[in-house]
């Protein structure tokens, strides 16, 4: 699938660089209209006999500096740190084409002791675990932690978790953010944490167990909250491409204003995940927040949606979050080319997103949980909830 | 003999108009072949030296040249060991284990699941390691057939000796009910080609008769299943199908089984025991066999008669099922329940990704139905074991 090279008007080196290796041809032209209309001013004062070899010579010496100049650029271009990266890269181009997958044997599950699932079940009325299409939906109960960690330690797994810390108003949430995370965040894993920030010194040096590594990414600030949260998409999808494909199997996209409370473990792994909103799990799909207006690439029409999914939480193998991101990207400037802004920024195009491209694990609202509300008895154990940002200063 | 021209004579005039003329058009030549050579350069007319500095520098990354081999496993989240596959470049048609698309859905119009609201409260739907089990009401076909379009479905069945007259009811019924709307092929193993009965298949099915030989004993015969599907799968089924469903034949189908059961790896609960405790399970006890699980372990008594899974999942547990068997036979010793305990010892350490209800695999015969079985989907076709064994 070929993709369009477009030039977003907040990022664009390419074109400039280019802009400037234009000036010294232009300057030889004009430089050389310049000595051929002197050349000719000059020609009329002295006599015509004398004029013609006069003129070779100096036709002869232009055409030798643009043929000097010709060769010189195109030496010169091939020097030049220009940024090769496309900015939309087909997924097939990084991930398919060399992809070398050898035969291993099979490495079985250790030996464990676990009890026996219990097939008739006669439990009280608790949580769907089972999306229509047959995806896991996440809840206390529902897996055994030491089961899966028998089956997902062996696999040497990277986990990288991505966090937004731009503008002064986020990078004081780092600290706690992290600190829970070390605390809660896939233990025992190894972990790489990304910090985009525009303010690297801002971030606090937390200490890290062993195994997992922070990165502070530098981006540039945004001049407006709802600009901040329309290009995490893109970043996301850049950095996969640039880096984080190499370094982690599967990637979390977190919001930064939230905090860890309990053990987030790998049952939370799988191809593509999304957790369903805590304000809007009990309410019909009608009521759900979707962008109803058809002009934007968002729209979800009234009868449709399964869940409405957070957009503070998603994630999933590193490949198709870099699938999902740049899909979500290409709907936001489509909406952008328009004059359109979604509702709900990136989580209406995520929710959009997600109901084409169903996920393989939908983590329940444990996983997303909303400090505000009060706790319902279905949900065992919030394990990671959004801040309340007036009392988030309390928190440090 | 001319007179001198006189300075400001015609011809003076003439040559100087000539002279600027030739001058203007020279220099316009002149700059015309100067930006000819400029923007050749720049739309690559000229061909440009490839240097290496652009390739190491850490902005440029010709991500085309990379060899980047991700520690990817062949599963999705439920049942990952660590397995990694042979993928070809051209493999698009690995279904959900092609390392980029989820499948896209079109626009659907179906009831909205609620998240307080369990289909189904009276069975367990999932087990703790995440794999769905497949019972009615807890999946919606429309959504999941979107999700399968492009998959092939290939079904293998043994019919050995007279088990060949078991294939027609077997097959009609198929056609009724298995996998309606997707591509599947049936592959028929027989050692009597000229006895598989002409079956009118629907577009998008075809029928492949494969010749093997037969065994004298028919455990013999039921535990080299293993061995052919594995042969079959490495020469012929990687290349042709997407999944691969292993089936008994002397069954037939009352109801739909479709594409909700496709998963890297499955099991089917075997009917008598899915209600038991794992010490009442009839798993091979003899340490010395290579199907031995102790009386302490054991999820599940999965059947031997409905089994499958990607064709690379398949081809490894039956490998391995029919290396086990190999062994086993060397010592001396044959499991209780032949290729189906070493299943079981198979799938007890590589947990299977969808796990099949009853439903899927039901003796009306043997067993009265329960309530909370809604629908039989493959039934037990009655058969006289002593006349069909043996003969």
């Amino acid at each position: 699938m070929p993709c369009p090279r477009l030039a977003p008007s907040w990022c664009s080196p390419t074109p400039e660089t280019q802009t400037v290796s234009l000036t010294p041809l232009r300057e030889v032209g004009r430089f050389v209209k310049a000595h051929s209309v002197s050349a000719g001013a000059q020609a009329q004062m002295p006599p015509p006999a004398m004029h013609c070899p006069r003129l070779a010579l100096g036709l002869g010496f232009c055409l030798l500096l643009g043929i000097t100049l010709c060769s010189l650029w195109v030496y010169v271009e091939n020097w030049l740190l220009v940024s090769y990266i496309p900015y939309y890269l087909p997924c097939p181009e990084i991930f398919n084409m060399k992809l070398q997958y050898e035969e291993e044997p099979s490495q079985p599950v250790a030996q464990s002791q676990y009890p026996q699932p219990k097939l008739l079940e006669q439990k009280p009325t608790e949580l769907l675990t089972l999306t229509p299409w047959l995806a896991p939906i996440v809840s206390e109960g529902t897996f055994n932690a030491e089961l899966l960690d028998h089956i997902y330690q062996p696999l040497n797994l990277t986990v990288g978790l991505t966090a937004f810390a731009a503008g002064n108003r986020y990078t004081r949430f780092v600290q706690h953010f992290l600190e829970s995370a070390e605390r809660f965040f896939m233990r025992g894993y190894r972990v790489r944490y990304y910090i985009f920030t525009d303010d690297p010194q801002a971030i606090p040096r937390v200490p890290l167990g062993p195994g997992r590594h922070l990165s502070v990414i530098p981006v540039p600030g945004p001049s407006q909250w709802e600009e901040a949260s329309m290009r995490r998409m893109e970043v996301i999808s850049m950095h996969i491409a640039e880096r984080a494909h190499r370094e982690v199997d599967y990637l979390f996209c977190l919001n930064v204003d939230t905090a860890f409370r309990n053990p987030w473990g790998p049952e939370t792994l799988g191809d593509l995940v999304a957790a369903i909103h805590p304000g809007y799990f009990t309410v019909p799909r009608h009521q759900f927040p979707y962008e109803r207006r058809p002009v934007s690439t968002a729209f979800v029409a009234d009868g449709e949606g399964d869940f409405y999914y957070g957009g503070a939480v998603f994630g999933g193998r590193v490949a198709r979050v870099y699938e999902f991101t740049r899909g979500c990207h290409m709907g936001i400037l489509a909406d952008k080319a328009n004059g359109i802004m979604a509702a709900w920024q990136e989580e209406s195009h995520l929710n959009r997103r997600f109901l084409s491209h169903k996920p393989s694990k939908v983590l329940s609202p444990e996983y997303l949980w909303d400090d505000r509300q009060p706790q319902p008895p279905s949900l065992k154990l919030i394990r990671f909830s959004t801040l309340n940002k007036d009392t988030a200063w309390l928190q440090s | 003999m001319a007179e001198p021209s006189p300075a400001g004579t015609p011809s003076t005039v003439n040559q100087e108009i000539q002279g600027k003329s030739t001058k203007s058009w020279l220099g316009l030549i002149l700059l015309f072949a100067i930006l000819l050579g400029f923007y050749s350069n720049v739309f690559s007319l000229i061909p440009r030296r490839q240097t290496e500095e652009s390739q190491s520098s850490p902005e440029a990354h010709h991500l085309q040249g990379q060899r980047e081999s991700l520690p990817l496993s062949s599963q999705d989240e439920n049942g990952v060991v660590g397995q990694r596959m042979l993928l070809e470049e051209s493999s698009e048609g690995g279904g959900h284990w092609n390392t980029c698309r989820i499948p896209e859905v079109p626009r659907l119009l179906y009831p909205k699941a609620q998240l307080l609201k369990p289909s189904r409260v009276d069975v367990l739907v999932m087990t703790p390691w995440f794999a769905p089990i497949i019972w009615d009401g807890t999946f919606d076909s429309a959504i999941l057939d979107a999700q399968f379009r492009n998959t092939t479905i290939g079904l293998t069945v043994f019919a050995i000796k007279k088990y060949v007259v078991f294939l027609r009811l077997f097959l009609e019924t198929a056609e009724q009910y298995f996998m309606a709307g997707h591509k599947v092929t049936y592959y028929i193993f027989t050692d009597r080609p000229a006895d598989v009965p002409r079956i009118a298949l629907q577009a998008g099915r075809r029928l492949v008769v494969l010749q093997v030989g037969s065994y004298r004993r028919w455990q013999d015969v039921s535990m080299h299943r293993m061995e052919m599907i594995s042969n079959f799968s490495r020469q012929r089924f990687l290349r042709e199908v997407d999944y691969l469903v292993c089936l008994d034949v002397a069954m037939k189908f009352s109801d739909h089984v479709g594409v909700e059961i496709l998963a890297p790896l499955f099991g089917t609960l075997h009917p008598g025991f899915y209600a038991a405790d794992r010490q009442s399970f009839t798993y091979e006890r003899r340490p010395s066999s290579r199907a031995y699980i102790p009386r302490d372990e054991g999820d599940f008594y999965y059947a031997g008669g409905f089994f499958g899974g990607s064709v690379p999942e398949v081809y490894r547990l039956t490998t391995a099922c029919h290396q086990a068997m190999t062994a086993d036979r060397a010592r001396g010793i044959e499991a209780v329940w032949h290729d189906e305990s070493h299943l079981n010892r198979y799938l007890l350490s590589h947990k299977p990704s969808k796990v099949l209800s009853p439903e899927y695999l039901w003796d009306e015969r043997m067993l009265r139905r329960p309530p909370l079985l809604r629908r039989l989907r493959y039934v037990a076709v009655p058969k006289n074991h002593a006349e069909i064994r043996n003969r």
